[in-house]
């Protein structure tokens, strides 16, 4: 990969970038050296807060009045960009260098058409005329394989997907044909069967224009599907880097091992072994150690060697770096494999929440006065149960209905129709303000985003030692010793009942959120994607932490995620929503082996698997997500299925098929033929049908 | 990582020892970090001073008349900013009529203050036609010419520091129910609210404890510059007249009874009207400056 005799496209010169702040200088980079290659693309991975995307931002000059490049050289196409005058930078930004942010939305215009602003690139930088630029754009949105251009040319940003969206932020982006694409986490924002069509479309991309591409992503799994070479950042130093095979096969520094192996691939579950984590945090840039940054959180650090000097990198052959004093002391890497093991499932035991034949609607309004008359049906006939004790996953792209389903079981929002059942007691029709204190004791939730899950004015004492009053009716007094408890439990010191929100991470702020919801020993926790904002270090934390709590206390989870490894990995049984119907159902053991749903099917092939020997074809689901205001009579997932049989889909609702241990499927295939279709490989990619 | 997430970063400010002087000292230290925060803030000082030490500091009684003094009005060693037309200590009038306008002005708008919160409040958690009501009658209040509003109303029901503070607080009131109406409509789909809902909070507890707190910020910046402008009416209400009843000094009055002398002596009209703008600039500034620190936050 790295051909000594071509000269690097871009080059970061032992950099070092800071940002001057109040309390002093933030030391974000400390010195960083690495290139990429003519037509290379290079992933960028690490934690949050390890310098990613200031990396991203030097490239481009946009480090604000606080950041500057203190020393070294930042070289592109041969040149400084830290000393370029704003005129060149002008010249080669969105010519040379062009850039892709994570959210599509901030990126486009929102008053201007697609069309204006991606002809607005040519006639800037090339001079192209109105005509020329206009075709430019067209074979343009035609390569990122939106269908009808010239219509998309018309449309506004806000008429457009997500997913489509972020096609259009990349056409513009390489419409003037650059040397070089920044991808800021292209894809973080997207469900999983979008950012798989964006990932393969980026692949194919890239082959044609022979741009190289600097890809940054916390996700490991989607590097491995773009990239050639990977760099590992931590605490803004590169702390390895090669190409994507040899890193994966032979990681030579603890924290990408620490990295690789906090993830929950798919096939391991909790019944197997706890995911293994990273303790602590990346370190603050104020004061750095003199040693490896890494040390205090590293299990193979020594005294002595790993603490008192810098750290020197070390070749490992091949342009693969670590920089780590003991990596060639570590033990060979051994990839933590499919350690699934079996949960005791009896089932006589009485369902604790059951729900049947679930309905919620609501009346879409419009604008000022009114009411259109449509209903969109966030929940169509809904039915699963979970078991005391065990935990049930609801997974689905976004719209599918499942935060409705979690918004009903809270209450605050009520069903329409059909039976929410909590031990026997119809929990569906009532809503928050109507429930008896002892069924909001029983029922808890933790939110998913953690900056909003707790409020910025209260104390984290006050926030659990008020649940505490209210749902246990405790003093003051009592309420200060229990929380002390609580805060234990989730694994944080007794310290932290005095600190406000802001002074809190992710995680931390997820584990009182979770200890807000123990307050009232709840015997259900409804979980909404509680872990999808956090790293995946922290990530594996909270799971683990959730699956204790379940052993201990027999907490029944309702556990909600996009995340198909998360949920393989936590759940005992899973319920599999399109378009607010449950297509499969089953044990989790069941639902992620053949048969499938070819909507599961689609979800499991396109969840990306952070390992390069295990790239298969992926199914790729075009089209959007039909809207939920006119549902197709037929079967709801035909309009995008790559299995459809006929017209049969489209019209006749599918049957579900029993497939025994409560497991089922609703498909118009009869399930012999789905195992031996899904035995056989995936299917070859099917053309959009919209 | 971008700038906020190195700031995320930075290790916690040592969590100040639990005691609400301590954290509002802190707050009032921050004020150190920004310059127009710096200016405002000693402007009202100044004044603040000048008008709780008036009795100790003023060279002159407020309403004496020195009859000598107007064969030479100007300022002089005797009067330092002159005398006015009846030969009264202007220096001494400034002094003790700072003591209405920061009286007044900061009466009138924390109760101003406190309705449109309340309102804003209930507008916003409630929606609906609670929402309608409230914010219709505040339209309605805020559509009507204020100045003529305020002469009819103080002419029915006659001058008084009472009585000004009143109508100011009504006719301010709806433009802080909106400011806070909008941060509920935001802050009441927050997941914090929702866990309140979830433990079983009552929708005044929801109100005053879950939002109301994160509705700050925004509220002493505008409290702020209401102070600026409330400076502002109460001079004009004593230039029409209708302020405080005289002979008592108050700087709108001050200004109205010599307006007619400009060409003559300026300086008996021009004081009063800069010891309006110093006090005005001063408020205006210190919301900038607060508004400033919050958005560093």
């Amino acid at each position: 990969m790295t051909d000594r005799t071509v000269s690097p496209l871009l080059e970061f010169r032992n950099a070092r970038i800071s940002f001057m702040l109040r309390v002093g200088e933030a030391n974000v980079i400390p010195g960083l050296s690495f290139s990429i290659n003519p037509g290379e693309a290079m992933g960028l991975v690490g934690e949050s807060g390890c310098g990613k995307s200031t990396v991203a931002l030097a490239i481009m000059r946009y480090l604000g009045r606080a950041g500057r490049v203190t020393s070294g050289q930042i070289m592109f196409e041969g040149r400084d960009i830290a000393s370029m005058s704003e005129d060149e930078l002008r010249r080669i930004r969105g010519k040379r260098l062009a850039m892709v942010y994570q959210d599509p939305m901030s990126s486009l215009n929102p008053v201007k058409t697609i069309g204006s602003q991606l002809m607005e690139v040519p006639i800037i930088h090339d001079d192209a005329d109105e005509a020329k630029a206009r075709a430019m754009a067209l074979r343009m949105l035609d390569e990122v394989k939106l269908p009808d251009a010239a219509s998309v040319m018309n449309r506004y940003p806000h008429q457009l997907s997500g997913g489509q969206q972020q096609r259009v932020v990349i056409a513009m982006a390489l419409i003037t044909q650059p040397s070089l694409l920044v991808m800021d986490e292209p894809t973080t924002g997207l469900d999983v069967t979008v950012e798989a069509a964006v990932l393969d479309l980026v692949r194919e991309l890239r082959q044609r224009h022979n741009s190289a591409i600097l890809f940054i992503s916390h996700n490991l799994g989607t590097v491995v599907r773009v990239c050639d070479r990977i760099g590992v950042m931590y605490a803004g130093e590169m702390v390895e880097q090669g190409t994507i095979r040899e890193v994966f096969a032979n990681p030579g520094h603890p924290y990408t091992r620490g990295l690789l192996d906090c993830l929950p691939t798919l096939g391991r579950d909790k019944h197997g072994s706890p995911l293994s984590t990273i303790p602590g945090q990346v370190g603050s840039p104020l004061s750095r150690p003199p040693g490896c940054s890494f040390a205090k959180r590293c299990a193979f650090a020594e005294e002595g060697r790993c603490t008192t000097v810098p750290i020197a990198i070390e070749t490992l052959g091949g342009g693969h770096l670590a920089q780590c004093v003991r990596t060639r002391e570590l033990p060979p890497y051994q990839r933590r494999e499919g350690l699934s093991g079996v949960g005791n499932d009896d089932e006589s035991v009485p369902a604790m929440l059951e729900i049947t034949a679930l309905r919620k609607t609501y009346r879409q309004t419009h604008g000022l006065f009114g009411d259109t008359g449509k209903t969109v049906k966030a929940l169509n006939d809904v039915d699963m149960f979970a078991k005391p004790g065990k935990t049930l996953a609801i997974v689905g792209e976004s719209g599918c209905g499942k935060s409705t389903l979690a918004k009903v079981l809270s209450g605050l929002v009520t069903s329409t129709d059909g039976a929410v059942r909590l031990e026997r007691e119809e929990i569906g029709t009532v809503g928050v303000d109507k429930r008896p204190q002892s069924l909001k004791r029983k029922l808890q939730m933790v939110f998913q985003n953690p900056d909003s899950t707790l409020n910025p004015s209260h104390s984290v004492g006050y926030v659990i030692g008020r649940a505490l009053r209210r749902l246990k009716g405790m003093s003051r007094r009592e309420a200060e010793n229990e929380t002390a408890r609580l805060l234990d439990v989730v694994k944080l010191n007794g310290d932290f009942a005095h600190r406000k929100p802001h002074q809190l991470s992710g995680g931390q702020k997820q584990r009182i959120a979770i200890a807000r919801a123990l307050a009232g020993d709840p015997e259900v926790m409804i979980a909404d994607e509680p872990v999808s904002a956090l790293d995946v270090s922290v990530q594996a934390a909270i799971i683990n932490l959730l699956n204790e709590l379940q052993t201990e206390r027999k907490t029944t989870f309702l556990f909600i995620s996009h995340d198909l490894a998360v949920v393989r990995y936590m759940a005992d049984h899973v319920a599999v929503m399109y378009l607010g119907k449950v297509v499969e159902f089953g044990r989790a053991a069941e639902v992620f082996e053949p048969p499938f749903h070819p909507y599961t099917e689609a979800l499991l092939s396109a969840a990306p698997v952070p390992d390069p020997t295990r790239q298969g074809e992926r199914i790729i689901l075009d089209g959007a997500l039909p809207s939920a205001t006119d549902l197709p009579p037929g079967c709801p997932f035909s309009s995008r299925c790559p299995r459809k049989v006929g017209a049969i889909c489209d019209t006749t609702p599918p049957p579900e098929q029993q497939l025994g241990h409560g497991h089922r499927i609703a498909c118009h295939i009869p399930a012999v033929e789905l195992v031996a279709l899904q035995r056989g490989g995936a299917p070859a990619k099917v053309a959009a049908k919209a | 990582m971008t700038l906020q997430t190195t700031i995320d970063r930075l290790p916690p400010t040592r969590s100040a020892p639990p005691g609400a002087l301590a954290s509002a000292l802190k707050q009032v230290a921050r004020l150190g970090e920004s310059w127009p925060a710096m200016i405002g803030g000693g402007l009202v000082l100044f004044w603040v001073a000048m008008a709780v030490l008036a009795p100790v500091l003023a060279p002159h009684p407020p309403n004496a008349n020195n009859m000598a003094a107007l064969a030479y009005p100007f300022p002089s060693a005797k009067h330092w900013l002159g005398t006015d037309h009846l030969g009264r200590d202007i220096l001494s009038r400034l002094m003790w009529g700072a003591r209405t306008v920061l009286l007044v002005a900061p009466v009138a708008v924390l109760g101003a203050a406190v309705i449109g919160s309340f309102l804003g409040l209930m507008a916003g958690y409630y929606r609906g036609w609670v929402d309608g009501v409230i914010s219709r009658v505040g339209d309605i209040i805020l559509s009507f010419p204020v100045i003529i509003l305020y002469m009819i109303i103080l002419a029915k029901f006659g001058s008084s520091a009472l009585n000004i503070i009143v109508v100011i607080a009504v006719t301010k009131a709806p433009i802080i129910a909106r400011i806070v109406r909008g941060i509920t409509l935001e802050l009441r789909e927050r997941d914090y609210v929702m866990a309140a809902k979830m433990r079983g909070e009552s929708s005044l507890y929801i109100m005053f404890f879950e939002i109301l707190p994160n509705a700050r910020g925004p509220l002493i910046v505008d409290f702020c510059l209401r102070l600026g402008y409330t400076t502002i009416i109460i001079g004009v209400l004593g230039f029409l007249g209708i302020g405080l009843p005289p002979p008592d000094p108050d700087w709108g009055g001050m200004v109205k009874d010599t307006y007619g002398m400009m060409l003559v002596w300026p300086h008996m009209s021009l004081i009063p009207c800069a010891a309006v703008s110093s006090l005005v600039i001063g408020f205006n500034l210190l919301a900038i400056g607060l508004r400033e620190i919050s958005l560093r936050d």
